[in-house]
């Protein structure tokens, strides 16, 4: 993947930003690499990296979250600072809340990931509100606009959650190369069951790790 | 039928009111049901309708009120805390017979409680969702697709029988993402046209339709609310529902409700995985109750555990529903925990000795 320190994901609300940083993570800690992921999560009260603390510790990666996470203080505070993270060795991921809403958290850390970082645009074509290119295309603009910072790759993570099968996958393609083509930037990956990967353009294969409390 | 989609309960709760013709939306934001606000906040401008943020969940159920009394669809929404607040505007509205959906995508209580999901406004909504003598229609959906399913189920026997309907959902189903699908039809935002009592303007062509909870005489008030409690048995007799699996054969009969009875049933089939003879009946109209669904489930039931997001308060009509004929136990979480499937198993197992 990309050699800059911190990789930044962004994109609508639940388009799968969790569990691709989930996965990100843990692709790294495998290769011996030292990742952190910081839940950057402003707005989500639920459904959030800092659910996966034992997962992330169990192969090495580390977890920052805010120290209200997943309690029942519901505010968007951030109590922790990049600069001190960005002396930590080896890649930080940066799982961002949804929308242009979730990416103003990312304002405040411009001046540390200005030159040193990549930021990813994970999008679902089956999400209401960027369905289609033109859609996705507007939400990245607004983001970017709103994190002060450029998107330099397309995450293709369309799924329809457990209905999701190999067609599901496949007919998302022409949706990212379209928003791709008009977005300027490549499709950084398309995400998709290991069985489903076989001739895919940019295959990431990926695990559900973002489950609902009756599948584990 | 449309592309599927995916679509967070929140989200699916609020298109799908849409899409049952409902013109206005009165709300006031609260965790963990505001993507109900912000999406309608989008959608309802684009398509003629009208979304207002109100000063309070009291302005809000009042708004609702005065719009339901000029014969519009009209829904507000909140979560547990809010609810209270609504609570007095909701008993104005049974009073005044009028139509209206309210969705409470509940949290931990009491008080300020928490913002995780919580089973624990059962009895709030079933038995005092307001002061006096009145029911609300409550609807349990227990997947995104059945929530879509129910906001249209809603707003009809809510303008049928004209009363309050509410959508009893938790932080889990709210928040959650599922497939949904929706049908293609247009969305027509609702008119007054089908309400002959609807306060909308008489333009010299009828008489003054008035719209009232207050009653000067006590005979008058008593003949009113007996003959809405007369409603309330054809609600009874033609609306409650249940959905039953593995009951016929069953030594132990699962009752839950909502996201818990998709956490029971997971459990029941592990059960059931180990050769035990497990059910589960789900309600999923609280109010009507199931009565006749639960007898029939547990005719054949050594004993019945009952597993809710509480410390246990639907127990209660499960034991009136059965006469206590048998052995009702009960397992919870509180607080805004969530019961786990093995938890619930571990439970089962505990009975299966019993009868």
């Amino acid at each position: 993947m990309e050699t800059a320190k911190f990789i930044v994901i962004t994109g609508h609300y639940g388009c799968g930003k969790t569990n691709f940083a989930v996965n990100a993570a843990l692709d790294i800690a495998k290769t011996g690499e030292k990742v952190t992921v910081v839940d950057l999560d402003i707005v989500n009260p639920y459904f959030r990296t800092a659910d996966f603390k034992e997962l992330l510790n169990s192969v090495g990666a580390e977890l920052t979250v805010p120290m209200y996470a997943n309690s029942n203080l519901d505010i968007p505070a951030l109590d922790f600072d990049l600069i001190g993270l960005k002396k930590r060795e080896g890649r930080i991921i940066i799982d961002v809340g949804g929308d242009d809403e979730g990416s103003k958290a990312l304002g405040r850390f411009l001046p540390v990931l200005q030159g040193d970082s990549v930021m990813l645009y994970v999008v679902n074509k089956y999400r209401y509100l960027t369905s289609t290119p033109e859609e996705a295309l507007e939400l990245m603009r607004e983001i970017e606009y709103a994190s002060g910072l450029k998107c330099s790759g397309i995450i293709n993570n369309s799924n329809l959650g457990e209905e999701t099968n190999a067609e599901t996958v496949r007919n998302s393609l022409k949706y990212a190369e379209e928003l791709s083509r008009t977005a300027g930037i490549p499709v950084a990956a398309t995400c998709c069951k290991a069985e489903y990967a076989n001739g895919l353009p940019a295959a990431y294969p990926v695990k559900v790790y973002v489950k609902k409390p009756w599948e584990e | 039928m449309a592309e599927k989609s995916l679509m967070k309960g929140n989200e699916a709760l609020a298109e799908a009111a849409l899409r049952a013709g409902c013109k206005c939306f009165f709300g006031y934001p609260i965790t963990p049901q505001t993507e109900i606000s912000a999406y309608l906040s989008k959608r309802m401008p684009k398509v003629g309708g009208t979304f207002l943020q109100a000063e309070s969940e009291v302005a809000a159920i009042n708004m609702v009120y005065g719009c339901a009394s000029s014969g519009i669809r009209c829904m507000t929404s909140s979560s547990s805390p809010g609810i209270s607040l609504k609570t007095e505007g909701i008993s104005y509205i049974a009073g005044a017979d009028l139509p209206c959906v309210v969705i409470n995508v509940q949290r931990g209580g009491p008080g300020l409680g928490g913002i995780q999901p919580s089973q624990a406004d059962y009895w709030q909504v079933t038995h005092a969702l307001g002061h006096g003598d009145f029911h609300a229609l409550v609807f349990a959906p227990a997947s995104v697709q059945e929530m879509v399913d129910t906001v249209t189920k809603a707003f009809d026997l809510a303008d049928e029988f004209r009363m309050p309907a509410v959508i009893l959902a938790d932080g889990l189903l709210g928040q959650m993402m599922e497939p949904v699908q929706f049908d293609d039809a247009e969305i027509v935002l609702s008119d007054a046209s089908k309400k002959p009592w609807a306060a909308n303007g008489h333009q010299n062509k009828r008489k003054h339709n008035i719209i009232n909870s207050l009653y000067l005489q006590p005979d008058q008030l008593e003949d009113k609310v007996a003959e809405r409690f007369k409603r309330y048995e054809k609600v009874k007799a033609e609306h409650s529902e249940a959905v039953a699996d593995y009951c016929d054969d069953a030594d132990t009969v699962v009752v839950a409700y909502g996201s818990t009875a998709r956490l029971a049933k997971s459990a029941v089939e592990a059960a059931r995985k180990e050769g035990m003879k497990v059910g589960i009946i789900r309600p999923v109209t609280l109010w009507p109750f199931p009565v006749k669904q639960i007898q029939k489930a547990c005719e054949n039931a050594k004993n019945v555990l009952v597993v809710e997001m509480s410390m246990g308060q639907m127990i209660d009509d499960v034991k009136l529903a059965i006469n206590c004929s048998k052995p009702v136990e009960f397992y919870g979480r509180t607080g805004g925990v969530i019961p786990k499937p093995a938890e619930i198993l571990a439970k089962i197992k505990e009975m299966g000795g019993k009868n």
